[in-house]
């Protein structure tokens, strides 16, 4: 019987409720029906839509990621894989990508992000890399938020408890609170792996007849049309859509990592991807299609956990904790063993063909078969009109008071929860397994030994959300830029970056505006700084009742550390070293925290992104971090200069003595501006000379500061501010928000 | 010294222990399976950090009757020093091997953090390198730290003196504020009757590493190094 | 068989998962609730019609792995499957 008389037999036949059911447009099925030839069965229709979903498929952002800068000398696998790969010399490759997980962490905020650390993990490790760090960047509503608390405790908790059950370090990321992410938070977790560079697995399921193989934990009825759910907003009735949440098992992904790292040893697997959005569908179409071959799949040889579950549910399941492999001919039986030892489910599910075409066939009944290449290549692509805001004028000093007190400034903002330590969340991640982690969290960036190695890899995730919604061009420039700073500061060579690309509805013109002017800011800052992208994500769709997430391209860098007994920390070190600022003195106030604190809002354009300066002012910051003439080192963001200055203090538990800045700038204005480009950095005395030759020889301009000592923070015309006062505001807010909310 | 470090489906920190035992003894150790009976010649045996089957059920409790449990019961009545470090130290409970139980932390969250440890004794192979009552930095990391005994138990564990280590403040005070998951008499390791099995919560091996800033942890494995050369 | 079995902390056993949870529903205005202690339910098939002998075999599954007698009690019931 022909599949388009069984299609007629299903149970229901398509309806145009039914495809809107789907997440397709009325236009798009019209391409459904002609790329397929005819009208699909449901299993069809169900496969189509996860692979045309914005999700899967990129229609709407694909056309805007092409002018992301990709390659570079350091590159060895760019966007296309399953995780991006840069070289770091002598035969050794760190692979790492970057992931959202939005929609579920809102619904089900602790199952939301511990599967979001899984798929990530999945994602690394399907490559042969064996994670060796995780990071992740989290956005809250506002503290006031009636669901903020709620939300935090779940997605920490559900990042811990996967984590560390993995045994991967969690050793750091971004966290902040914004009304704007009231009712759509984002959970953007990304993975370090390591791997030699000559052992990379990836997804081209090459060779006709070769055994398609499923690994991993049974196949359930979990998350079914979950990549539909990433593709739209929400409204009031997505309570409902818990079920579409899937549970996670770090337990068993601990055993799948540790027997697939196994069997990588061997001449087994011609191709390998995780199972993630879309599961058996995403990974069997997208390994088939890239190998150029077709795939033929027996459902009634996949392994399930739930009774009587039907093709199209096999297909578009969600469970996780599962892979697919294409083995070579003959050696099911070593894999076979290998996943035996290791207590999972291991099963030949098909071959692959010479057909070109995905064929789906269950209880003797041919379900789906479809070419592959309508699935992987016709999905629509959209060019979406886009609207550009009108940029916010740079604002003036008038509109932004003097404090009453600089110190009482700084002690609200060190306190205040954009600025508090997030030492709450961090000791709730196992930050030390596999004991290589140099640097733990709460610095520019977290450092981890290359394993055996004296090498180190240097990790930061950064943007900042304000300066993107005032200009999303801007904005996005600096969160690239800021992540190369964050790398320097703790003297690495930035190798390239994963992004994950958070907005909210593309088919607002605004909002696609915002897109398009965040990726030419990042190309911009990407090809000026050589940090191309090998790896990302997009997660659009990021509004509740039309009010959208500002702009939010999250940047996850990588960097390497030559040597790590060169690498730089924050912390003070010696009363009696001196303290100086590399970089220009402009008074940014715009956007800035500052402006937030004491006017409860802020508006203006951010700070303008030089990138040349960057680049110079960097290299520089870098070269005496090498050649050890820096004791400690900090970028300035955030809070501006005091704040840099004081987190420096905190870190080290020694004071400063700070000489008035002499100039044309009002002091607040000096002191807490946000200017890009800037570093922060302490010496012996007798190095100053020799950084004052080198700054001058490279063109960065320099300051005198004043001095490490004491056990305050002690500014001209004001009374000090001991050090644990300011620890105090400094580690109490978060966990006495959580506490009481 | 020949150490045998056994792993159980999903144990984490076998490779750190092993790093840290072939830093100290130039021997790399046998990494042994779970699902083995045999256990190779060994003169210590490492039950290591982790989350043996996921901690379900309870940490440990799975992990405690794996096939090589037995063999390790066998060799440690024996007189085989044992060293059981985090997850280890809730599997040798399990087992029986040592009395007492780990409880959720007081906090009920996962901990990871530096802890100052007393060191009660340094008259066993574990600890000859330290003196006693020295203040000790180690780390931890777990969500079931917190050590249960009935009274009578500890009171026996204190009176014949088998209690190894104990949260403590930077000076080596004994207090509340310096037991960070409510551990009954701030008891963070305690050894058998012969004092040739230790359990500890906290992880020596990470801080056995001056590129890891601390290596009070490599005191350990010195110690256990010298005794059983 | 099935066996439904209850595994509880025994009395004096501090118990912070429950004292949360009391904290919790106060917090919600049950001001009524006294004391909560969390326990495990655990339900297992077993392939066995004699009660008597499932019986034995659910309370050796008990003592040897499902509770931790140190401090913990279990309970069960049994029905047909």
């Amino acid at each position: 019987m022909n599949i388009a008389a069984q299609a007629d037999r299903t149970a229901q036949s398509i309806t145009p409720e039914i495809v809107a059911e789907h997440g397709l447009s009325p236009e798009e099925y019209k391409q459904l029906v002609a790329a397929l030839g005819r009208e699909p069965s449901l299993t069809e229709l169900g496969i189509f839509s996860v692979m045309w979903s914005e999700h899967c498929s990129y229609k709407s952002s694909k056309v805007w990621l092409k002018k992301l800068p990709t390659e570079g000398p350091q590159v060895i696998q760019g966007p296309g894989e399953n995780a991006g790969v840069v070289d770091l010399g002598d035969g050794q490759a760190a692979v790492f990508k970057m992931e959202s997980h939005n929609h579920p962490s809102y619904i089900e905020p602790y199952q939301g992000a511990a599967t979001g650390v899984g798929g990530i993990m999945r994602d690394v490790f399907t490559m042969g890399a064996r994670p060796v760090a995780n990071m992740n960047a989290l956005r809250f509503g506002a503290p006031d938020h009636p669901k903020t608390k709620h939300l935090v405790a779940g997605v920490v908790s559900g990042i811990g408890d996967y984590g560390n059950c993995m045994g991967v370090p969690t050793v750091g990321g971004e966290t902040n609170f914004d009304a704007r992410y009231n009712d759509n938070i984002l959970v953007n977790a990304m993975c370090v792996g390591l791997v030699d560079s000559g052992r990379i697995f990836k997804a081209a399921a090459k060779g006709i007849g070769h055994p398609v193989v499923y690994v991993g934990s049974k196949t359930g009825r979990d998350g079914i049309h979950g990549a539909t759910m990433a593709s739209a907003e929400f409204d009031e009735a997505s309570a409902e859509k818990r079920p579409t949440v899937q549970v996670g098992d770090p337990f068993t992904e601990k055993l799948l990592l540790e027997a697939c790292l196994e069997l990588m040893e061997e001449d087994a697997i011609v191709a390998i991807q995780d199972m993630g959005a879309a599961g058996l569908t995403s990974s069997s179409v997208e390994m088939a299609d890239k190998g150029g071959v077709g795939i033929e799949l027996e459902l009634d040889r996949v392994p399930t956990r739930e009774d009587g579950m039907t093709a199209y549910e096999m297909m578009l399941s969600e469970s996780q904790e599962r892979m697919l492999m294409i083995l070579k001919p003959g050696s099911e039986s070593i894999a076979e063993r290998v996943f035996q030892k290791w207590e999972l489910d291991f099963s030949v599910i098909g071959y692959t063909t010479d057909t070109g075409r995905l064929v789906v066939r269950h209880r003797g009944i041919t379900e789906a078969d479809i070419p592959l290449a309508a699935l992987a290549h016709a999905a629509p692509l959209y060019e979406r009109p886009w609207t550009k805001a009108e940029p916010q004028p740079l604002i003036t000093l008038e509109e932004v008071p003097a404090p009453n007190s600089l110190l009482g400034a700084l002690e609200c903002l060190m306190g205040s929860p954009h600025l508090c330590s997030r030492r709450w969340i961090w000791e709730q991640y196992d930050h030390m397994v596999m004991a290589d982690t140099v640097q733990r969290p709460g610095g520019d960036a977290a450092v981890v030994r290359v394993h055996g190695s004296d090498k180190g890899l240097a990790i930061s995730c950064d943007v900042t959300p304000r300066y993107c919604a005032a200009d999303p061009y801007e904005g996005a420039k600096q969160a690239v830029a800021e992540c190369w700073r964050n790398l320097t500061a703790v003297g690495a060579d930035p190798l390239a970056i994963t992004d994950c690309m958070n907005f909210g509805n593309p088919e607002r013109p605004e909002i696609m505006g915002e897109f398009a002017g965040a990726v030419e800011g990042m190309a911009e800052a990407c090809t000026a700084l050589s940090f191309p992208v090998v790896s990302g994500n997009v997660s659009l769709y990021n509004e509740t009742n039309g009010v959208s997430i500002p702009p939010t391209p999250s940047v996850g860098g990588v960097g390497l550390i030559p040597d790590i007994s060169t690498m730089a920390t924050m912390a003070l070190k010696r009363p009696g070293d001196v303290l100086m600022l590399l970089g220009t003195e402009e008074g940014h106030l715009g956007q800035s925290l500052y402006m937030q604190a004491m006017l409860d809002r802020s508006w203006g354009a951010p700070p303008p992104v030089d990138l040349e300066a960057e680049r110079s002012t960097g290299d520089l910051v870098r070269e005496l971090i090498r050649s050890a003439d820096v004791s400690a080192v900090h970028d300035v963001s955030d809070g501006g200069l005091l704040v840099a200055i004081a987190e420096m203090a905190l870190a080290g538990g020694h004071g400063v003595v700070l000489d008035a800045l002499s100039g044309p700038l009002p002091a607040h204005a000096a002191w807490f501006g946000e200017d890009q480009a800037r570093y922060v950095i302490a010496a012996a005395p007798d190095k100053a000379d020799a950084i004052h030759k080198a700054a001058a020889a490279a063109k960065v301009p320099l300051r005198l500061l004043g001095r490490v000592g004491g056990d305050a923070i002690v500014l001209d015309g004001e009374p000090p501010l001991p050090l644990s006062v300011l620890r105090t505001a400094h580690e109490g807010w978060l966990p006495g928000f959580m506490a009481h909310g | 010294m020949k150490a045998s470090v056994i792993v159980f489906p999903g144990s984490n920190c076998d490779r750190d222990a092993a790093v840290a035992l072939e830093a100290v003894s130039g021997i790399a150790p046998a990494l042994v399976w779970h699902g083995d009976s045999e256990i190779p010649p060994s003169d210590l045996i490492v039950l290591p950090g982790g989350f043996s089957y996921g901690d379900y059920l309870r940490s440990g409790a799975m992990a405690a009757h794996s096939p090589v449990m037995r063999e390790v019961v066998s060799r440690a009545r024996a007189g085989t020093p044992v060293l059981g470090i985090c997850n280890g130290f809730q599997i040798l409970t399990e087992a029986g091997l040592l009395p007492g139980v780990m409880m959720r932390n007081a906090t009920l969250k996962f901990i990871c953090r530096d802890v100052h440890l007393r060191v009660e004794r340094n008259d066993t192979a574990f600890t000859r390198h330290f003196t006693e009552g020295e203040v000790v930095r180690f780390a931890i990391a777990n969500k079931d730290g917190s050590y249960y005994a009935k009274k009578a138990t500890l009171d026996r564990l204190e009176g014949e003196g088998r209690v190894a280590f104990r949260y403590c403040d930077a000076a080596g005070k004994i207090s509340d504020a310096a037991n960070p998951n409510g551990s009954r008499r701030n008891i963070a390791g305690i050894y058998n009757e012969s004092r040739t099995v230790l359990g500890l919560m906290p992880h020596p091996e990470r801080l056995a590493d001056p590129a890891l800033s601390g290596t009070d942890g490599a005191k350990m494995f010195a110690s256990l190094l010298e005794t059983l050369h | 068989m099935k066996a439904r079995i209850t595994i509880t902390l025994k009395p004096g056993v501090l118990d912070p998962q429950g004292k949360a949870i009391a904290g919790a529903l106060h917090a919600l205005g049950f001001d009524s609730v006294g004391d909560v202690r969390q326990g495990k339910y655990i339900e297992i098939e077993v392939a066995e019609s004699d009660p008597k002998r499932a019986r034995a075999e659910i309370e050796r599954m008990c003592e040897q792995l499902l509770a931790n007698t140190i401090i913990e009690n279990y309970a069960y019931e049994l029905e047909a499957a």
